[in-house]
This record gives C-alpha cells, structure tokens and sequence, in this order.
C-alpha cells in the first residue's frame, strides 16, 4: 500500500478543476499548470525512486485487496513512463504559452491538457483491465477536445474521422473485455493473469487475445494506423506535439502490458501476429515518409514507423528485446515530442509546412537548425544519442529470436528515418534564403512569426531543455539501463507482478 | 436465453457497422449509438442470465444476479453518453462551417 500512487492522477485532476474556474485569467491559469506540472514531476520522480528502491508499489483503492478493488500498480515500466509522461508534459506546457494563442487558452485549452495527462498516467498506472478503458476514455475525450479547438475546417473535418474511428475501437474493447469476463469472471490485471493460465490459453482465449491486439493496434497506430497522418496533421504544433508524444504510446503500453501479462501462453500466434503487423507498419510507414513532402506528414509517418519498431520489440519477446522496447519508448515519447515542437517552429518560422517552399533557414535560426540535426541523428539512432542504446537491444533481442527479416527491415526502417528527416532538415535549412515569413498556415491555426523574440526564445527553450534530455539519455545511457533492465525483468516474468499485486 | 440475446446483438452490431460505412455522417452517428448498445447487451449477456433476485441486499433472496456487469455497462453507457453528445455537436458545428455532411465530400486533401 503506497498512497503517493494516486498523485499523478489527482494532481492534474485538481488542477484541471481548478483551471475550470480560472477561464478568463490567463497568466494565472500558465502559473497554475506550470507549477502542478512541477509538482507532479516531482512526484513522479519519488514513485520512481520507490519503485527502484522498494520494489513494486500497490495502492488498493479504499483497501479493497485484489481481485475485488481497483488496484493501482507502479512497477519499474509504469513508473517511468508516468515520470516520462510528466517531463514532456511540463516541456509541451511551457512550449504552449508562446504558441497556442490568447483564443484557445482563454477556451479551456490547460484544463483540457491536464485532463489529457490524467488520463495518460491512469492508463499507466491502473490494474484493472476496466479502469483501463475508463482511462482511455478519459484520454480520448480530451483528446477529442483538444483537437477540435479552435475549430479550422480542416480541424472540424480531421476530429471527425479521429473521434469515429475512436468510438468504434472503444466500443470492441468493452466488447473484448466483456468477452474475457464471461470466459475468466476477472477484471484485475494479476488475477486475470492467473486465470488465464490455469484456463491454458487456446481456442477463446486467443480470440479475445486477437480482438485486444485489434483494439489496441487501432488505438497505437500499430499496422491500423490509416487514421493517423490526418488528424495528427490537423492541430497545432503544442496538441500534435503531446499527441505524437503520450497518445499512441499508451496504445504500445497496453499491447505490451496486455501481451506480457496476460495473454503470454501462445507466442505463435498472438506474438507472431505483432511481429507481421509491426514489419508491416515499418515498410508502409517508411513509404509514407518518404512519399510526402510536407512537415507534418513526414513528422506524421515517422510516428508510425516508432510504432512499429516498439511493437517489434515486443514481438521477439526475450529479455534484450522488451529492454529494448522499453528503452525505445522512453526515448521516442522524448524524441517525438522534441521532434513535433522542432517541426512547428520550422513552419512558423519558414511561413510554409511545404518543403519545396522553403530554405535557408540556417542564416536566421542557427540554432533551431542545429537542434533539428541533433534530433535526427537521435531518431536515427546514431550512437551518443538516445536512440541507439534501446535500436541496438531491439534489434539484437530480434536475431536471438531469429526473426531476422523483422530485424532488416527495423535496421532499414531506422535509414529511412534518417533520410526523410535529413532531406527535411537540407530542404528548410541549406539553400537560398527565401523571405516568405509574413505568410501564415492558416489551416493548422500556426501563428507565424509575427511573434516577440521573446516568445521565439521561450518556444526554443522548451525544445532545447528535451533536447537535453535526450542527449543525457544517450550519454547516461548505462544509468537508464539499471532502470530499464528492471523494467524488462518484471515484463519477462509476469511472476514478479503478480505477486507484487495478489501477496496478502 | 443467451443464444437469443446474441443473436440479438449480432443483429445490432450488423445495423452498427452498415450504418457507420454509409455516407451521411448523422447515419454514422446513428451506427455508433447501435454499436455500443449491442456492446452493452454483450456486456450483460456475458455474465450469463441467470435468474436472481435484483442485486440488492434488502431483497434477501438465494442467489441474485452479477452485479458487476451491471455496474460496467453503467459506466460504459454514460462515457458513451459523454461521447456521442460530443459528436452530435461536432457534427452540428462540422455541417455550419463545412456545408456537407456527406463523408464523401469530407475527404480533401490539405491544398484547399
């Protein structure tokens, strides 16, 4: 029993319903979020430390033992994520004071952004397969809000098709969960692992495990990803940045939880399944990024080739490989955050999100030019960045696991990366100098550079301080590695997670 | 009991899913709303129907009904509530500023 785990619910909680009554008061709203983004940081940091030193943290909601409660569980992988989850969320608030406009902030933009990490970190933190949907919804909706606000046609147009295609993955998973409460009568996470082993996964239990991946494929963009490049596109850079950041990783989370703890017995078909659909949305994803020439799909297709690599991670299944894939994700939530921030201040800087428009952007900003690159070659994977520590280990848990054309098209997959990004940094940067600053993107609701130099500072400040962040996880690469080793520990053997929850 | 239940929700879902691949987006909305009700059903139906007395306690009866589904779909039923309110709206506002609310005419690329 560990209270502090219900903080990095509750805090952005009160702070959403405390912002609710600040609407008008602008600057107290930025003071209120950025200081509970704080605190909540620093919580997160303490579960951590917790978990590292003490084990797995339980919290039995109004001391309910499991199954009958809700239980909330922090091992090694939940804890850093919601630590992630609320680094980039500070970052991404921060980026949103000098981006987002006066007209969305005044409309319950914080509040939405705080409902928005509630739902990210119950989705982290919860054990029960229901709480989890509930969490979900609380993501999605604010999500839903979130997009939609400002309300561009294309915005109006993209929120549509993101909300439909949402609705219906809800729906299969009350549907998948209903199917997995007649066959075991469980909900929590621990005793549904237990039931589900003793019952001996085959013939039902791999359906529902199928319709599980379905849902949860559809909710990372895993292989079902078709609605991801248009309404990613949709936003402004501060909602497609925490976006590209939390959103499709709480669907990995899910797939990995779900598929480490739970449905485990029968790796030929559930994991070998993952394995196809992750090849797949590699190859479609790097054709995606390579067809498209304009910013925000290439950001877009390069979300969805992440995907795949993680999912592949946890499709070779063995200790390297979930390391991997946890290292992975930790560094991608960073690095897409960073990336989609870099991205829309190139466009509010070249006035332009098409590439054949722009150029020469290295004259007037050097260092945004220069921290771009940096980002690249960090996705890429090159070695002193963050990037390569988690591509190594996937890639090498991948030819233990002898899937060795998973394993080319992940190394593939990371040059097209590489490519699409560089040509993107080459065309907006190298070049003659092009002065169509004064046009704006009316569509994406980017406020051009008419901005204060001040506010240009403050935007790159938000970028440089992930930037630092990614460049300390590559360096300090060994320290994340003790955390993340045990994160893998806990995902290889469900034992561990169960007992943490089921001891009386 | 449970073979007409589902048979019965397989019939929603089929109403579901035909509606939400039509054109006219209010017919979408209409197909989510079948969808999650046969959801709802599913989630009773899963349980098993047993007879029981209603799960309440003053009722002092032998065996009562699960309680636990009921309590789940109540969830379930008002986030979807939440939601399908939220996609009535988007539409009314989608049709004003668009014009259109044939999905057809929604498709577009980002040049217009």
């Amino acid at each position: 029993m560990n209270n502090t785990l219900v903080l990095p619910l509750l805090i952005p909680l009160c702070t959403a319903v405390l912002l609710v009554f600040l609407k008008g008061r602008i600057m107290a709203q930025r003071w209120v979020s950025g200081l509970s983004g704080l605190l909540n940081a620093g919580v997160a940091a303490l579960i951590l430390y917790q978990v590292k030193t003490e084990g797995i943290q339980t919290l039995y909601m109004s001391g309910w033992v499991p199954p009958y409660g809700i239980t909330f569980v922090a091992d090694m992988m939940a804890a850093l994520l919601v630590l992630t989850t609320s680094v980039i969320g500070w970052f991404c608030l921060i980026f949103s004071f000098r981006s987002i406009g006066e007209e969305r902030e005044s409309h319950y933009y914080y509040p939405l952004f705080q409902f928005l990490l509630v739902g990210v970190s119950g989705s982290f933190l919860t054990g029960d397969i229901f709480n989890l949907f509930v969490c979900f919804e609380v993501m999605l909706i604010s999500s839903y809000a979130l997009i939609v606000l400002g309300g561009t046609k294309l915005q109006l147009r993209e929120s549509i098709k993101y909300m439909l295609i949402n609705i219906l993955s809800s729906a299969l998973f009350v549907a998948a969960v209903a199917y997995l409460y007649g066959v075991t009568g469980a909900l929590n996470m621990a005793d549904l692992s237990v039931r589900v082993a003793e019952a001996g996964q085959g013939g039902v239990l791999n359906v529902i495990a199928i319709l599980f991946m379905i849902v949860f494929a559809l909710k990372a963009g895993l292989f079902l990803f078709f609605w991801l490049p248009g309404s990613y596109g949709a936003p402004p850079t501060a909602i497609t940045a925490i976006f590209a950041a939390l959103l499709t990783k709480v669907g990995l989370y899910a797939l990995v939880r779900v598929f480490t703890l739970i449905f485990y017995h029968d790796h030929a078909v559930t994991h070998g399944w993952i394995g196809w659909m992750a090849g797949a949305t590699m190859a479609l994803g790097a054709f995606g990024a390579l067809a498209y020439k304009d910013i925000p799909r290439i950001l877009n297709y390069n979300i969805i080739i992440s995907v795949g690599f993680i999912a592949f991670g946890l499709a070779s299944a063995n200790k390297d490989a979930l390391d991997g894939a946890v290292f992975y994700l930790l560094h991608d939530m960073i690095a897409k955050a960073l990336l989609f921030i870099l991205g829309g201040m190139v466009i509010s800087a070249a006035g332009t999100n098409k590439l054949s428009e722009m150029g020469g952007l290295i004259r007037r900003h050097p260092v945004l030019g220069w921290m771009f690159f940096a980002t690249a070659l960090a996705i890429a994977g090159i070695p002193p960045l963050s990037g390569f520590a988690g591509k190594l280990l996937i890639v090498r848990g991948g030819f233990e696991a002898e899937q060795y054309v998973l394993a080319a098209l992940a190394v593939a997959s990371s040059f097209i990366v590489l490519y699409s990004l560089i040509r993107m940094f080459m065309a907006a940067f190298w070049g003659e100098e092009r002065t169509k600053a004064s046009a704006s993107v009316e569509d994406t609701g980017e406020t051009s550079s008419t901005h204060a130099s001040g506010g240009y500072r403050l935007r790159l400040l938000s970028g440089a301080g992930l930037l630092v962040l990614v460049i300390a996880m590559g360096i300090g690469a060994e320290w994340v590695l003790g955390f993340v080793t045990e994160a893998g520990e806990t995902l290889t053997q469900p034992a561990i997670y169960i007992d943490a929850v089921l001891k009386e | 009991m449970e073979l007409y239940m589902s048979l019965a929700i397989g019939v929603l879902f089929t109403v579901g899913v035909y509606l939400v691949l039509s054109k006219s987006l209010l017919r979408i909305i209409l197909g989510t709303s079948f969808l999650t009700h046969g959801v709802h059903l599913l989630l009773l139906t899963m349980s098993r129907l047993k007879t029981g007395a209603a799960p309440l306690l003053g009722e002092k009866a032998d065996a009562y009904v699960d309680p636990l589904p009921q309590a789940l779909i109540l969830t379930s039923i008002v986030i979807s509530f939440g939601v399908t309110s939220f996609f009535f709206v988007l539409a009314y506002k989608a049709y004003q500023k668009l014009g259109t609310d044939d999905m057809e005419q929604l498709r577009g690329s980002d040049d217009e």
